[in-house]
């Protein structure tokens, strides 16, 4: 379904991506791991076109889709939770999640809404506050909502664990796994590698920009790097 | 008692004025992080526009349409030309080209219009009436609703319609409404349409009662910029009230101190809000949760 292929990326001067290449079929959950300052985001980024690469292409259900703009990309399926939620603070959480449906048909929007209620309970009881007053687990789901209402076929999540207690890290990463059930093919960053490998498919494992290692998820939480390397074992 | 509400009379009505460019400068600020110092020219040219149609046979209303439009089609156009080619700047940059645009835009008025002063004839009536021994001409009323009118629909567009929620979603996090599909450069244009048309319709508006020239913009643009500080800069009630405040401020400091005095109160209100209160009265610190 997705393709990246040897993708180069630099700020400025200093590249960050030297050549990433992976793979998301449909209906996968494919998992990117690695430390801070790997590139994790920088991909994510490129993919959903917020920012360009500067060699390499991205294919998307057998089309390039590397000159497309961000917003475009939305239009084709393509998703992203971001980093640290990036919810509209001052807007309140319906309007959040409506603009998440900023490029649906009209018609299909209030169908969205109530399933996204039905998904995240806890957001349809707050529907009128201010996004910014919810507290750091609703924001997440917030955003992942957000994401749902425009119909993704790929959802891109950055690091959606990040900050959360472990309770509500399992609710999000179940949520994951029911919207795969539900069709929706998932690449996930996560610095929660033990989580992350417990719902991928497959995962890649990225180090200063470049993909080390790849393979199914019970092979690599096997494998003595990344025990050594993420898995503290 | 009469002489305080003549002065409050003619207060508010400047004051509806420079609200009206005060949020023109908050909605290009919002949705793009740029000081349009070229906002007095769309006031400038909604009045001049208006003024030579009219008098070159089109009746009022629909001179006044088109006065509305070209300032429209200049917002889009300084957008699209002077400022999207720039993006990445720094924001001083941005706004030494929005200085750069309204030298442009005057000196270009002045060349196709003239360089004298202009009215237009009062939208309705010219007898005042008199309110607790103050004078109140129509023309102000009309200044008053039309303000209030513009400000109403603003608040309807920004709150009620998707669109003007995702001008708003653009000012809140560029990054996350790129990220639903939001074209924000395509808003950000919006909002300089959307302001060049406030703009406009406050020249228009105001003509009537105190002249327009091709220069007339720049100190509007100075006093706008004043109440938008004033109110907290981002801030569209702010924007409205500080507006207001400075009208009001103005007016009652031209009153009883000196009408010479008159046009410093603006330069008064920037000074002390940056030493006092650099958030302004409705403005958000600079504090975020995280």
């Amino acid at each position: 379904m997705l393709k990246v292929e040897n993708v180069v990326c630099r700020y400025g001067r200093i590249e960050v991506l030297h050549g990433v290449s992976l793979e998301v079929g449909a209906g996968e959950i494919v998992s990117l791991i690695g430390s801070n300052g790997a590139g994790k985001t920088t991909l994510m980024r490129v993919i959903s076109g917020i920012l360009p690469m500067t060699g390499g292409r991205i294919v998307f259900d057998d089309e390039e889709i590397d000159r497309l703009p961000a917003h475009l990309r939305v239009v084709r399926g393509i998703a992203q939770v971001p980093e640290a939620r990036q919810v509209f603070a001052p807007l309140s959480v319906n309007d959040n999640l409506l603009l998440g449906g900023f490029r649906r048909r009209a018609a299909d929007v209030p169908r969205e809404l109530d399933r996204v209620y039905a998904l995240f309970p806890a957001l349809a009881e707050k529907r009128g506050i201010a996004a910014g007053n919810l507290s750091g687990g609703q924001q997440q789901m917030l955003a992942m909502g957000r994401a749902l209402m425009s119909g993704p076929r790929l959802l891109l999540l950055d690091e959606p664990s990040m900050g959360l207690a472990p309770v509500l890290v399992d609710q999000i990463l179940d949520t994951v796994v029911a919207l795969r059930k539900a069709g929706v093919t998932v690449l996930l960053v996560e610095q929660n590698v033990n989580a992350a490998l417990a719902i991928a498919d497959r995962a890649y494992v990225i180090e200063t920009g470049r993909i080390v290692l790849s393979g199914p998820s019970a092979t690599l939480a096997d494998d003595p790097r990344v025990r050594e390397a993420y898995l503290g074992l | 008692m009469p002489e305080f509400l003549q002065f409050a009379f003619s207060g508010l009505t400047v004051g509806a004025i420079y609200a009206l460019v005060a949020l023109g400068f908050t909605l290009i600020y919002n949705a793009s992080g740029v000081i349009n110092f070229a906002q007095g020219e769309f006031v400038m040219l909604g009045g001049m526009v208006t003024v030579f149609a009219h008098a070159a046979g089109l009746p009022l209303p629909l001179a006044a349409l088109t006065a509305l439009v070209t300032a429209v089609v200049i917002g889009l156009a300084l957008y699209r030309f002077a400022i999207e080619p720039a993006r990445g700047a720094s924001a001083v940059s941005l706004i030494i080209i929005t200085i750069g645009a309204s030298i442009l835009l005057r000196g270009a008025t002045s060349i196709v219009f003239d360089k004298n002063f202009h009215s237009l004839p009062p939208y309705a009536g010219s007898a005042p009436w008199i309110v607790g021994g103050a004078a109140l001409l129509p023309q102000s009323l009309i200044v008053l609703g039309g303000a209030a009118a513009i400000v109403v629909a603003l608040w309807y567009f920004l709150t009620r319609t998707l669109t003007g929620k995702a001008l708003l979603a653009t000012a809140a996090n560029r990054l996350a409404a790129r990220l639903v599909g939001i074209n924000t450069n395509a808003v950000v244009g919006l909002s300089f349409a959307v302001s060049a048309a406030i703009g406009a319709l406050g020249g228009i508006l105001m003509t009537p009662i105190t002249f327009t020239s091709y220069d007339s913009g720049t100190l509007l643009a100075l006093k706008g910029f004043a109440a938008a500080m004033l109110g907290g800069m981002g801030n569209p009630l702010g924007a409205v009230v500080g507006g207001l405040v400075v009208g009001l401020l103005e007016a009652f400091s031209a009153g009883y101190i000196s009408s010479s005095y008159k046009d410093a109160v603006a330069f008064l209100v920037i000074l002390g809000v940056l030493f006092l209160m650099p958030q302004g009265l409705f403005g958000r610190g600079g504090v975020e949760r995280v």
